[in-house]
């Protein structure tokens, strides 16, 4: 038979064979949900690279100092150095406590508690970490979460002969965070992350922190927390991330009070019957919620937010929290 | 010298008659023009990932470029019998040795320009700015890096029976320095004394490529350029491994008897 003959005839089979199966085939996988590619193709192995894309997030964070497989014991336990303006623990936000891009920028009523340093009025703060004056009353025996960083950073020890100091030459050896809208650099890390793992929650807030707070991206930063609370419907971490957005940068307080209430109302769901509960966000629940009311002319709503704080012994400086409420107390009512 | 010229002008011109170059460009530029047009939050100046990948590419195919090019000059002389010719000319075994080194190198230094150039007028376009000795630097050290590739695999070009079993065994030994050379030296510390002292003689006796590669993460973290004399003293660092090299495969080829089998 001639090749022309044959060769239209297989093409045609071919192509019928394809429309009777298409439809069958699409029935197959109906119960299944329509995943991304990459998810098909790499099955659970992809919450592995999604964690190594986190991590390369955090490389291109530190602008390449990071601790090699070698150096682990050095590597970051957690992300909260990427965030750092807001992770410090025994920090009570007031509505006269600013941050600033990296660092925070602490103003006269910011007040901390006793794991973090203790801010009075005259504590200057500069842009890459804290610059102290004399007037500053910190307690210096206590640990500076930024110190801490940089020292845990400190993963290079002396050469211990001429190839490694000589390797040194090549290397990035300066221990630098992105700064200045560079921390852009880091977001498509983190966007290929959460299409690896939708479930890893650390990667929609680390993302929108830096694209609401340094480069202005506050649209694409809520609808990525919008496509995170979808995939993760249950997740307190990203309404209070989106209650934050709400709160500083739409300023919109009924919203962002809103958003925290159903945060806690997770939270209480997830946490509240575990052994060791994620205090800390609970702390930074109430203590917005608390700001919101207090905002909004409700006192006695504040101050129960506060006495939620005492009550569930979140906060790690519970007196800044007394010293709070006694100043909402004392406070005159507005006549309003 | 002049034989030495010749000798690697003809490996250049393999080089531009064989595919492997034209192939690892084409795909080095389509991932890098696809990973260009990604958008991640209507962020168009982000840049360093675009820098990271493409360098990348450009590493995993210089040293595939610099392997297969090499790997093949001595047996592919033998197997088709155009060695014999070539030693009557007469041309020494250490001309043959060192044209053919140095034509691989030249060779990989021209596919490496074509390749930085390319490299140069993306992230140029995309990040807006150029910041040329940084680029020239990095250019530099990584085809001196090539230079000991080349070298190591010449002489396993004349150890090996096959190309493809040198060129395998060369990759590896070449992936294994960029992934543990540098840190031999911390293994050696939590190993038993045997173990111990081989890691340590392998630390200070193979080249350490990793310092090379370095200059790239520099490139794309935008750091500082790395001090001229550093570079200087890398680049003698490079010519000592290379004239060892060069030197054990002329001890190994001129007592080799040639044969066509």
């Amino acid at each position: 038979m001639s090749p022309w003959v044959v060769g239209p005839f297989l093409v045609t089979a071919v192509f019928t064979a394809a429309t009777c199966f298409q439809p069958r085939a699409l029935e197959w996988t109906a119960g299944r949900q329509t995943d991304h590619l990459l998810q098909v193709l790499l099955g659970d192995g992809r919450k592995i690279l999604a964690n190594h894309m986190f991590v390369q997030a955090d490389v291109y964070f530190h602008s390449g100092y990071y601790p090699s497989v070698f150096d682990q014991k050095h590597a970051p336990k957690d992300a909260s150095h990427m965030t750092d303006g807001e992770a410090e623990s025994g920090h009570v936000h007031s509505e006269a406590c600013d941050h600033g891009t990296e660092a925070h920028v602490h103003t006269a009523e910011c007040d901390h508690g006793d794991e973090a340093h203790v801010h009075t009025a005259e504590c200057d703060h500069g842009e890459e970490g804290h610059v102290h004056t004399e007037a500053c009353g910190h307690d210096h025996g206590a640990a500076d979460p930024e110190d801490e960083h940089m020292k845990a950073m400190a993963f290079l020890r002396e050469p211990r002969d001429w190839i490694e100091a000589f390797g040194r030459r090549f290397m990035v050896t300066e221990h630098k965070h992105l700064a200045g809208g560079t921390e852009r650099e880091m977001l498509p890390f983190l966007k290929l992350s959460a299409q690896m793992d939708p479930h890893r929650i650390e990667t929609y807030t680390v993302a929108a922190y830096w694209l609401r707070r340094t480069l202005g991206r506050v649209d694409e930063a809520e609808e990525f927390l919008r496509a995170g609370l979808k995939a993760n419907p249950q997740s307190y971490e990203i309404l209070f991330e989106l209650g934050r957005l709400y709160y500083e940068n739409r300023q919109d307080l009924q919203r962002a009070g809103n958003l925290w209430r159903a945060a806690l109302d997770r939270w209480n769901r997830q946490e509240l019957a575990k052994e060791k509960p994620d205090l800390f966000a609970l702390d930074e629940i109430a203590v917005r919620l608390s700001r919101v009311a207090e905002e909004q002319g409700n006192r006695d709503e504040a101050i129960h937010w506060l006495q939620l704080v005492l009550e569930k012994d979140a906060s790690p400086s519970p007196e800044a929290i007394r010293a709070q409420i006694e100043r909402l107390r004392a406070a005159p009512r507005d006549p309003k | 010298m002049r034989t030495i010229f010749a000798l690697a002008g003809i490996v250049i011109k393999e080089l531009y008659r064989r595919k492997d170059f034209y192939v690892l460009f084409v795909v080095t530029a389509l991932i890098t023009v696809m990973m260009a047009s990604v958008n991640f939050f209507n962020e168009d100046k982000i840049v360093r990932y675009l820098k990271d990948i493409t360098l990348l590419l450009i590493w995993v195919s210089s040293l595939v470029i610099a392997i297969g090019t090499t790997a093949r000059q001595i047996p592919a002389e033998r197997e088709s019998r155009t060695i014999f010719p070539l030693l009557a000319k007469p041309v020494s075994r250490w001309q043959v040795v060192a044209g053919k080194f140095l034509g691989c190198w030249l060779a990989c230094g021209v596919a490496l320009a074509v390749f930085y150039l390319f490299f140069g007028v993306v992230s140029g376009a995309k990040a807006g700015s150029l910041p040329v000795l940084q680029y020239v630097q990095a250019f530099w050290l990584q085809w001196a890096m090539l230079a000991i590739v080349v070298g190591m695999v010449l002489l396993g070009s004349v150890l090996f029976s096959a190309p493809s079993a040198n060129a395998t065994i060369c990759l590896v030994i070449i992936a294994g320095i960029f992934l543990l050379g540098g840190h031999l030296h911390k293994l050696a510390g939590s190993q038993p004394p045997v173990m111990a002292s081989i890691l340590t003689i392998l630390y200070f006796l193979v080249p350490h490529l990793e310092w090379f590669y370095a200059s790239r993460e520099r490139l794309v973290f935008e750091q500082d350029l790395i001090a001229w004399t550093d570079c200087g003293l890398a680049s003698l660092y490079v010519a000592a491994y290379v004239a060892l090299f060069l030197f054990l495969t002329w001890v190994v080829f001129r007592r080799r008897i040639l044969t066509t089998n």
